[in-house]
């Protein structure tokens, strides 16, 4: 192949990218403004906006409590969907159908009927703290799609070697962590990926289930917006942008690199 | 380091449905035995049981003194060759040798030396920092071989090795296991749905169907001298016909069927013959003549093709469908009438009944 690119495709994906990028680039421009209101493009630049985050302490309370959320629920999503996500693929040939489709259902809930739900029945219900409902609330939202991904990565696992290793005398318990889990590596590594991301950009459970005291960032965002029109609403954005891109990198690299060196 | 295995009764269920039915099977010190049959016969459950991945429903599995029927999987040190090689992707070549001796408990240094020790007996010293993704399939087979060898198991079992691998490649890797078998005395279970590769590398074969050995012998044994008329039509004995004997001179037999067929049989070339009894013969060994014969099975000649060593003819008797051979030098025509006479070299006599 030795055809030139043509311009009108050219063209096409420029105009993807700037409709991809513009947001972004608009979000991080207005950060960076000097002025008093959200304007684009930037009047003088400045981080006093950035500053201005930790002077409001509900910002800096609500981005520790939706770190804390994010990772915690990643956490148990996975350690919940790995076990789960194994069976479903290990034992397909012995489970009924419908049991892998069950992991999906909470995808076709309207998340604000999730989020409804868990409210009455265990918050007002059962009368838990609300740190302890929200964390419940996403890691149902999250483990779907941690069942999902790391499903499709265990499709094309082999189970045959994880019986070679047994019959070379590792325990299947021990087989687990030393064969399968370094094999699906990749699929963990994209099924906490999504599940963080999903858990820390969520307002529509967080809805319901903030309480007195506790709130997640969006909804802080979005109550913030509701009152003032500042700046602060695009730092924070772009501050949140940059610290889940570097947690990314962190899993990236100590995933990767643990499961390589075993 | 070998010792016998002995299957004694074994009952296996998927489910409700009975999938091996009162196995029994004693392989000797040293032996390599194949397990023989079509895909569902219950070679690979026979296997898997063995390896402790499958739990028997009824009866034992001994190796030597050890009684392994409730032994968990990773304690039955049974070295296992898989049809897809199942070695570890993550690990190198190295590593997947050294896998078993790790689970051993053997110290870094030695498990090294004793994997590549393994690797230059399979000719493989030059790929050991490879990954698995790396490699040819013959090379991933040498691999998986030496990983099973390398902890030097008392049993070795193989589950169709060579169905991957391209026909060149599969009778010099059948050799290579053979050897490599026999210079460490190892017992060995070899499954196969490949007539041929069972023939040639066992000691002895077990030819399964329907969940139960059907016979279990020499090769030789097998492939002259079948058992019953399932293990006949397996090695080939096509046609299947049913005769009672009238006279007796000596060692000649002269048998008749319906319709009008008498052969006369050699009891020193095919071992006594009883009354009744069913003649096998292989295509070969039903000679299609045009001559009036007395004696022979007529026929009434349908398509004839062409073998290079000789012609098949289809033949329709009083005996049902038949498959003949007739010389290169006199083609007969679809549509002659023949008489078909029975070779002793290619045929063999079943008790009566089996058809």
């Amino acid at each position: 192949m030795t055809g030139r690119l043509s311009p009108v495709l050219i063209g096409f994906a420029v105009l993807v990218y700037a409709f991809l990028m513009g947001p972004l680039i608009i979000v991080i421009g207005a950060a960076l403004s000097d002025t008093t209101f959200l304007t684009f493009p930037p009047q003088g630049l400045s981080l006093r906006w950035f500053e201005r985050i930790f002077e409001i302490g509900a910002f800096r309370r609500t981005m520790v409590t939706s770190f804390q959320v994010a990772t915690l629920a990643t956490i148990c999503a996975l350690i919940v969907g790995i076990p789960a996500a194994y069976a479903l693929n290990r034992y397909r040939v012995q489970l009924p159908g419908w049991l892998s489709t069950l992991f999906v259902l909470p995808v076709l809930v309207p998340e604000i009927v999730l989020g409804f739900s868990l409210l009455r029945s265990i918050q007002v219900g059962a009368g838990f703290p609300v740190f302890s409902t929200l964390l419940i609330g996403h890691t149902l939202l999250v483990l779907p799609y941690c069942v999902r991904v790391i499903s499709a990565s265990l499709a094309s696992f082999d189970f045959s070697i994880e019986e070679a290793a047994i019959s070379l005398g590792s325990p299947k318990w021990k087989t687990f962590f030393t064969i399968v889990l370094p094999n699906v590596r990749s699929g963990v590594i994209a099924a906490f990926i999504l599940a963080f991301i999903t858990s820390i950009n969520d307002v529509s459970v967080a809805l319901f289930l903030t309480g007195p005291g506790i709130s997640t960032l969006p909804i802080q965002i979005l109550a913030h917006v509701e009152q003032f029109f500042d700046p602060v609403i695009a730092s924070v954005s772009v501050l949140l942008m940059v610290l889940t891109v570097a947690v990314m990198a962190v899993v990236e690299r100590t995933l990767g690199l643990t499961f390589l060196t075993k | 380091m070998t010792a016998p295995l002995s299957l004694a009764n074994l009952t296996a269920h998927y489910g409700t449905t009975k999938v091996l039915d009162d196995l029994s099977l004693d392989v000797g010190e040293g032996e390599l035995v194949s397990l023989l049959g079509a895909s569902g016969c219950g070679k690979t459950t026979t296997l898997r049981l063995i390896a402790g991945f499958l739990v028997p429903t009824a009866g034992t599995i001994h190796l030597g003194e050890t009684d392994l029927t409730r032994l968990p999987a990773h304690r039955r040190n049974i070295g296992l060759v898989f049809q897809n090689y199942a070695l570890f992707p993550h690990l190198s070549v190295l590593d997947n040798v050294a896998f078993g001796l790790k689970q051993r408990g053997m110290a870094s240094a030695a498990r090294a030396e004793r994997a590549r020790a393994m690797l230059a007996r399979v000719g493989l010293t030059p790929l050991e920092e490879r990954l698995p993704g790396e490699l040819s399939g013959g090379q991933r087979q040498r691999v998986a071989l030496a990983r099973a060898l390398v902890i030097e198991p008392p049993l070795l079992m193989f589950d169709e090795p060579l169905s991957n691998l391209d026909a060149k490649l599969r009778v010099d890797m059948r050799v290579e296991i053979r050897q490599l078998q026999r210079a460490n005395n190892t017992t060995a279970v070899f499954v196969t749905h490949d007539q041929e590769e069972a023939f040639s590398i066992s000691d002895r074969v077990a030819i399964m169907d329907a969940g139960r050995i059907r016979q279990f012998d020499a090769p030789e044994t097998l492939y002259q001298r079948p058992a019953n008329a399932f293990v006949a039509r397996f090695v080939g004995f096509e046609n299947l016909i049913a005769l009672e004997a009238r006279r007796r001179e000596g060692a000649i037999v002269h048998a008749e069927g319906p319709g009008g067929i008498s052969v006369a049989l050699d009891q020193d070339r095919l071992g006594a013959i009883p009354d009744r009894f069913t003649l096998a013969t292989r295509p070969d060994g039903l000679r299609v003549t045009a001559q009036p014969e007395a004696e022979g099975i007529p026929a009434s000649l349908g398509l004839r093709t062409y073998l290079g060593r000789a012609y098949h003819y289809q033949a329709e008797t009083p005996a049902g469908h038949l498959v003949a051979s007739g010389p290169l030098s006199r083609p007969l025509q679809s549509g002659d009438q023949a008489r078909l006479v029975p070779e002793a070299e290619q045929c063999c006599i079943l008790p009566e009944g089996e058809i």
